[in-house]
């Protein structure tokens, strides 16, 4: 039964087609709506390199804004939470896959006591993975802590 | 089934040519962000000029769009802002270079959204609207006048104007008629004879002229676009309809630019813009007199006696935000320019910040070829498109057309 057969393995051919083109299409579907997958630590509130300290950052734009230039304030503390009230802060970063750097050059302007210092002139220019790294010299010595933020 | 395998393969690849082919993938949920990040309706609240006590005067902006047309503001009598910055043309005039008594080095800028402006010019050397005003004004290339002229003209032509917004004018009759401390020679050596008293008399109404025009320039607003209309469907959850429907070249386009073509790195935002100076890689004008870009701007802004943290500023000075953050690293900023707005742009040929890239196509060419910048180092990394990519991020930037004549 030539026909019968043709028949038949044409079926099976329409079936496995229709089953590929379905797998492709859960596969893409897959591929555009999970998220990447995520090799940093989102977080407000790190350890310094060498331990020194334990860093936190607050800011009153939420979520952390785009092309606007907010403040910061940064709060530094011992490991085990004694604040660290006269540091010298640097603020550096940018964003690695990009090699660039930030768009502004901010700074602490204002030591607020108990280890919370003001930072004036962040902004973020683009959205995207950004790094920020925060110097630190103070009595416990040199170090930098390193946010990572995802805009 | 050694004959069905290659049907299968063939079979298979037909059926996904033909998805992507009319039916292209829905936009992922990071595109909807993308695209909704880009709408209008994301556009802030006019930011506050602490600089401009005036910013928000209506008196203030009444008289500043009379001096926005007044060609009497000219050294000759017959050049105003708008010899340039053409109402019915997005406010710029679509020539490489701006003309006024003669030609400048730069392409004119169109002003629909400057009050959003973080930093003015292509090299971002005013960091406000009122000094950037008072730079064509004594510039030689431009209205080619002089600020004590100035000061006499107003105090001649529109004397109630500036009174009832600024107070009383100067006494004027005893100083020259020509004077500044920039301009030709004579006009120096008479600067130098008027007393320090004098010097600031003139100064505070050549920067209320700024602020005057300023203060009408903050309400050049950037309208909304078909773009705006889909993005806004899309932000929503639904599907756009009626003119808000893009094609699906139009569809292609913007995936591009906001995916694997990289344009959301500088254009982003609902102006299109970072507000950052960026080397692309624009080929100079002439090679003879080097364009340096923000890498002169720079200096020239802190230099500026008209900036936000001197005299004539309003602000107090912790509100200088811009200028006391600024980034001040010279050997990065290299040839960089202000990123333009895309709002409007396929209707403004030529671009770039001297005009040298005549359409949008050789543009597409540009950051396709991406080439070594002659000095600084481009930021673009070439991206290969194929001949549909080309036409498809054209048709996508025509999606962003500013409509009706007035609307800049
Ligand atoms: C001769 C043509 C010409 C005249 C006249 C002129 N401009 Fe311009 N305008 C330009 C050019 C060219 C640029 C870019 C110059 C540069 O970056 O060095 C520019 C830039 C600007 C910008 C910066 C926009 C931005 O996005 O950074 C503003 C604002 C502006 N002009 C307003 C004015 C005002 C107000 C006047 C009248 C007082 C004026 N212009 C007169 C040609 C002109
Ligand atoms: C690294 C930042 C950056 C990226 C990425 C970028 N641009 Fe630009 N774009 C700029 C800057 C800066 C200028 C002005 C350069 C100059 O005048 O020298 C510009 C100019 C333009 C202009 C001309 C506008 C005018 O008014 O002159 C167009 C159109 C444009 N870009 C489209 C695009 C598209 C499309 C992409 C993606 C393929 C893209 N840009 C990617 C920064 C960027």
């Amino acid at each position: 039964m030539p026909p019968q057969r043709a028949n038949g393995n044409s079926r099976i051919m329409l079936a496995g087609l229709g089953l590929l083109v379905a797998a492709i299409a859960v596969y893409a579907a897959f591929q555009l709506f999970s998220p990447p997958p995520s090799e940093v630590d989102v977080a407000y509130n790190t350890v310094s390199g060498e331990g020194f300290y334990q860093v936190m950052f607050e800011t009153e734009a939420q979520p952390v804004p785009v092309n606007e230039t907010h403040e910061w304030v940064l709060t530094v503390t011992t490991p085990d939470g004694a604040p660290v009230t006269d540091a010298e802060i640097s603020i550096d970063g940018g964003m690695p896959d990009h090699g660039h750097g930030l768009p502004t050059e901010p700074r602490t302007t204002e030591n607020l006591g108990e280890g919370r210092y003001r930072v004036e002139g962040m902004r973020f220019n683009m959205g995207g993975h950004w790094e920020i790294r925060i110097g630190i010299d103070a009595e416990p010595g040199l170090d930098e802590a390193v946010f990572n933020l995802d805009l | 089934m050694p004959v069905a395998r290659p049907f299968l393969a063939i079979g298979a690849l037909a059926g996904f040519l033909a998805l992507s082919a009319c039916d292209p993938a829905p936009l992922s949920a990071d595109e909807k962000a993308k695209i909704a990040s880009l709408v209008i309706d994301e556009l802030a609240a006019l930011p506050a000029a602490p600089a401009n006590l005036y910013a928000d005067n209506p008196q203030a902006v009444a008289f500043g769009k009379l001096l926005f047309f007044d060609q009497g503001l000219s050294g000759d009598g017959h050049i105003s802002c708008a010899t340039c910055h053409m109402p019915d043309r997005q406010f710029q005039d679509g020539l490489p270079r701006g003309v006024g008594v003669a030609q400048t080095d730069r392409r004119t800028m169109p002003l629909a959204g400057v009050g959003w402006n973080v930093w003015q010019f292509w090299d971002g050397r005013r960091d406000s609207l009122w000094a950037q005003a008072l730079v064509p004004l004594e510039d030689r290339r431009e209205h080619a006048g002089n600020r004590t002229a100035y000061a006499h003209f107003i105090s001649a032509n529109h004397s109630k104007a500036y009174e009832a917004v600024f107070g009383p004018l100067p006494e004027l009759e005893r100083m020259p008629s020509d004077a500044s401390p920039l301009g030709g020679a004579a006009e120096r050596a008479a600067w130098t004879t008027m007393s320090v008293a004098e010097r600031d008399a003139v100064n505070r109404v050549f920067a209320n002229i700024g602020k005057a025009i300023a203060a009408f320039e903050r309400t050049l607003e950037p309208g909304e676009t078909r773009f705006d209309r889909f993005a806004r469907a899309i932000a929503a959850g639904e599907a756009p309809t009626g003119d808000a429907a893009f094609s699906d070249l139009e569809l292609e386009g913007l995936r591009l630019f906001i995916g694997k073509a990289n344009c959301l790195e500088c254009h982003n935002g609902p102006r299109f813009t970072d507000d950052h100076f960026h080397n692309t890689g624009v080929p100079p004008m002439a090679a003879d007199e080097l364009d340096r870009g923000r890498a002169v701007g720079i200096g020239e802004v802190l230099a500026d006696p008209f900036n936000c943290l001197e005299t004539y500023s309003d602000a107090q000075p912790g509100a200088c935000t811009a200028l006391r953050f600024m980034k001040r690293d010279t050997a990065v900023m290299e040839r960089a320019y202000k990123t333009p707005s895309l709002r409007g742009v396929a209707q403004r040929s030529p671009y770039m910040h001297a005009g040298q890239i005549a359409s949008l196509d050789d543009v597409i060419d540009h950051y396709s070829t991406a080439p070594d910048a002659v000095a600084g180092q481009s930021e673009i990394r070439g991206v290969i498109f194929t001949d549909r990519g080309r036409k498809a991020l054209i048709a996508f930037l025509k999606t962003l057309d500013a409509e009706g004549p007035n609307d800049p």
